[in-house]
């Protein structure tokens, strides 16, 4: 029972990181690929309809981590506080910036939410990578579970690694989401820039899971490592061939195999300790009790189908590409 | 140095939560009355709740943005500033929280997102049902996260092992009596927030003679009839609450109150002259109507209730008179602990809730009559009296969680008399290891960020509340052109 639900909060992330991720990657691309007001209307609508569907991910991988691994929750999130904070200043000024810089008809107006989302969309996304990661290597915990150390303890090589490897993931499959869900000029610079970067941009995401091969390593954990190497080069080699919808599943294969190797290498701890393994937090002793795992496990037994359903109908009806000559004018008060 | 991380904790959290509630009540009640607005129109085909849909609706859009990203930071703080409670409450806390996000949170950001770019792309009832799949999901979430904190208020389903509550009936803290009360109140109060809100600001168009006449003054009507349906529905609730509370939390409703001594019958108290808080109760001059109080607690006009000098002895007798010496709890360690919350609070945040209620009920009723028959008043007065009242239910909301949640102290779980022993938690043991770097940073880095916010919110609102209708409906040439091509509403 704890094993299933270390496994759904993996899930959870998974969902997140591939959701998330490319609404994440359409923000730090957006000066990028929008060079005028009308095709950053376009980068940003394509987001539009799904961006907090996609965000909610998180809160429920948060919010079930809590139910079902309270010790986990409570020592992960009062060790990481600052990169967290700054992480959620980010999600804050994201979330509010797509949703405001339309509201006023001002070039100035919209410069500003504009740098508001591509500042924010990057923080964030190497906010989530960093803990992500250092959730994996360990953090200084004492028996209690509090954090021994200074603030930035969760700061390290290996997480700023982790960050750097999750932002460029996101950089790139921010890009195949577009050249999927755009048409014209967009369409083609997604593209091109997708196939320049990916080079540079998912080397440290393999890097990082050789490292995590070489300091975890079991088997398996290795052919999810090939896997995401794998993934990652069919997805270019689809989208040369503008075959966007099987890049763009490629680059979620890719995630899924990066988030069973991180979560495989964190298996039987949830998060352990960098001081003395005894410390450490495992599904054992961080769980909830089998009550409450039972209940929890009813709840997203029904609660987990309807999400895709409803979710994935979202996408259904907002399939179509976007172009520049779908923007209609702006008609806000004066 | 763990009471300065307790002081700033505790300050983080009440000035987030209740900036987080100032949204949470404007989504809830006009989620619905939305709703409700575009059924009309889609009933009846009239053009007048067509345009009230759109502009209440894009009100609605600008506030819930905000709602979205100060709730964003809510369920994140359990773990950062409060890891101690959320160890000791995960089993029995995380539950609902979780649910909330897997039943309500995602039905609410999928179908607003559907609702906002569906407009034209969907069938018509297809996009109505997705207006009411997400209010009714916002009043799920409401139910999930009150739960929890009833919860709190009336630890109920659990047994202790290892000294950590377990639960052992969803059921007992889905149905706790305190969440029956408190999510009806919860919701009246968010339906005299939009009421007023429709009021204040139709009123103010009306007094401008706008165009869109028949507008404003349906909305006025709504919005009346809203706010007084829901005064009424919180003084029962309340009432309701209240007695529970006599039985629940006595020494909460006696510092409500700020009762020094055990009356019988009990006089409720209107207004104090003088400090509530000192101890010898004789300074303070109230006026009072007898017996009121007694009625309150128990339905009885003659029954006793106890005051605080003779709760603090038997809080004392059963929880202990001191702190135990531990280092976490800095400068608290060892001391006695003061069972008695800030009476001024309490005393004042119970009167001001109330009374901004009923400021409320009362301005619509008034602006009601002023504007019968097709009458409105020219003078500026009422364009202050429409707008300032906009504001009275959001303060009556604030003060009314203020005092729940500081009538609670020095309790972050408050012992249930009737439930397992051991259940309960003092907030000084709740907070979390950190330094008061971390969390002075983020405490001012947040205020920070939500002053700005704030500013932004309230400039895009007073824009919008002017642009009026044509300001949200799309220009008339266009409408003619049946382009299926064309989003319906692009950001
Ligand atoms: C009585 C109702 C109520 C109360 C007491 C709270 N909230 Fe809230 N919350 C809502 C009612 C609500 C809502 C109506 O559902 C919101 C407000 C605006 C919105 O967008 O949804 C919301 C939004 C909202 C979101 C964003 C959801 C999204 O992305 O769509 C989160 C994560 C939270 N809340 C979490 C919390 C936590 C952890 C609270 C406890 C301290 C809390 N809320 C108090
Ligand atoms: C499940 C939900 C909630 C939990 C777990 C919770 C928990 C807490 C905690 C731990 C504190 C700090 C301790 C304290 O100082 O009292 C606190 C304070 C406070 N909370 Fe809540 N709360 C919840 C919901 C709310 C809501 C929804 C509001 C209203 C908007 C609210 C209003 C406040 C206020 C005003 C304070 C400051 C009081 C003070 O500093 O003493 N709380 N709450
Ligand atoms: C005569 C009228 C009222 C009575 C008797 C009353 C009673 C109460 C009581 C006893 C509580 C405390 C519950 C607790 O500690 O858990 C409470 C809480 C609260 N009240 Fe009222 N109230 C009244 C009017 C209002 C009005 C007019 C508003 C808002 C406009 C309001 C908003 C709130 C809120 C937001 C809370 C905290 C949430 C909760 O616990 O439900 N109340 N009220």
């Amino acid at each position: 029972m704890e094993t299933f639900w270390f496994c759904v909060i993996a899930l959870l992330w998974l969902g997140y990181l591939f959701l998330e991720g490319f609404d994440f990657g359409v923000g730090m691309l957006l000066p990028v690929l929008g060079r005028d007001e009308t095709e950053r209307r376009v980068l940003i609508n394509t987001i539009g309809p799904v961006w907090d569907g996609n965000e909610v991910w998180l809160l429920v991988a948060g919010g079930a981590t809590f139910a079902a691994f309270p010790g986990w929750y409570a020592s992960l999130f009062s060790s990481a506080y600052l990169p967290l904070v700054l992480f959620l200043l980010a999600l804050i000024g994201r979330g509010v910036a797509f949703e405001y810089r339309g509201k006023v008809d001002s070039a100035r107006w919209r410069r500003v939410w504009d740098a508001v989302i591509f500042v924010g969309s990057w923080v964030a996304t190497l906010g989530v990578g960093l803990v992500l990661t250092a959730n994996v290597f360990g953090l200084p915990l004492d028996a209690n579970g509090d954090r021994v150390g200074s603030p930035f303890a969760a700061v390290t090589l290996e997480s700023l690694l982790g960050a750097l490897a999750i932002a460029g993931y996101a950089l790139v499959h921010g890009a195949v989401f577009l050249s999927l869900k755009t048409e014209g000029e967009v369409r083609e610079r997604a593209r091109a820039v997708a196939l320049r970067i990916a080079p540079f941009a998912l080397l440290p995401l393999v890097v990082l899971l050789l490292l995590v091969q070489l300091r975890f390593g079991t088997v398996w954990t290795y052919a999810a490592a090939i896997g995401v190497a794998l993934a990652a080069f069919g997805a270019l080699a689809r989208l040369a061939l503008r075959r966007e919808g099987q890049a763009f599943a490629l680059m979620g294969v890719a995630v899924a195999c990066a988030v069973v190797a991180l979560f495989g290498a964190l298996y039987p701890n949830v998060l352990p300790s960098t001081l003395d393994p005894a410390y450490s937090l495992t599904v054992e002793n961080a769980a909830s009790s089998p009550y409450t795992l039972t209940v929890m496990t009813w709840v997203a037994a029904f609660g987990t189908p309807a999400v895709l359903v409803y979710q994935g109908w979202t996408y259904w009806v907002f399939r179509k590409r976007i172009g520049t000559r779908h923007i209609p004018q702006v008609h806000v008060p004066q | 140095m763990a009471v300065d991380v307790l002081d700033l904790a505790r300050w983080q959290f009440g000035i987030t939560t209740v900036y987080h509630f100032l949204m949470v009540p404007l989504t809830i009640g006009l989620s619905l009355l939305v709703a409700g607005m575009q059924t009309a129109w889609v009933r009846t085909g009239d053009r007048k709740y067509y345009a009230m849909t759109k502009f209440w609706g894009k009100l609605l859009l600008i506030n819930f943005a905000m709602g979205v990203v100060t709730g964003i930071v809510q369920e994140f703080q359990f773990g950062m500033t409060w890891s101690a409670y959320s160890r000791f409450v995960g089993d029995v806390f995380g539950a609902p929280l979780a649910m909330e996000g897997l039943v309500a949170f995602f039905v609410e950001s999928t179908f607003l997102g559907l609702w906002i770019f569906g407009w034209d792309r969907l069938p018509k009832k297809v996009h109505l049902a997705c207006a009411w799949a997400f209010s009714t999901a916002t009043m799920a979430s409401a139910y999930f996260i009150l739960a929890a904190n009833s919860w709190m208020q009336h630890p109920v389903g659990v047994e202790l092992v290892d000294g950590r509550p377990r639960l052992t009936s969803i059921w007992a803290v889905l149905g706790n009596n305190t969440v029956l009360a408190a999510f009806p109140h919860t919701i009246f109060g968010a339906f005299a927030v939009a009421g007023a809100f429709l009021v204040g600001i139709a009123a103010w168009h009306l007094w401008k003679r706008s165009d869109d006449g028949p507008v404003w003054r349906s909305s006025v009507k709504l919005g009346t009839w809203v706010g007084v349906v829901a005064f009424t529905g919180l003084l029962i609730s309340g009432d309701f609450q209240g007695k529970l509370m006599f039985e629940q939390q006595p020494m909460k409703m006696a510092a409500a109150e700020a009762l020094c001594h055990t009356e019988e019958p009990a006089a409720f108290s209107v207004f104090a002259v003088g400090d509530v808080s000192r101890p010898d109760c004789e300074s303070v001059k109230s006026i009072t109507v007898p017996a009121l109080l007694s009625f309150l607690a128990h339905n009885d006009f003659s029954s006793q209730v106890k005051g605080i000098q003779d709760l603090v002895p038997e809080y004392q007798a059963k929880y202990g008179t001191n702190y135990p010496v531990d280092e976490r709890l800095g400068e608290l360690s060892g001391k006695p602990i003061d069972y008695v919350p800030l009476l001024p609070v309490t005393y004042w945040g119970f009167r001001l809730m109330i009374g901004f209620g009923a400021i409320a009920a009362g301005v619509g009723l008034l602006v009601l009559w002023l504007i019968r028959g097709g009458r409105v008043p020219t003078g500026r007065w009422f364009r202050l009296l429409a707008l300032g009242s906009i504001a009275t239910p959001f303060l009556g909301n604030s003060f009314g969680w203020v005092f729940t949640e500081m009538g609670r102290q020095p309790f972050v779980v408050v012992p249930n008399p009737t439930g397992v022993d051991g259940v309960w938690m003092f907030t000084a043991r709740a907070v979390s290891n950190s330094t008061p770097g971390e969390v002075l940073t983020s405490l001012i880095a947040l205020t920070l960020v939500y002053g700005v916010l704030a500013c932004v919110e309230v400039f895009l609102v007073r824009r919008y509340v002017r642009g009026g209708v044509a300001g949200v409906l799309p220009d008339h040439n266009k409408t003619e052109r049946k382009d299926d091509d064309v989003l319906s509403f692009a950001y």
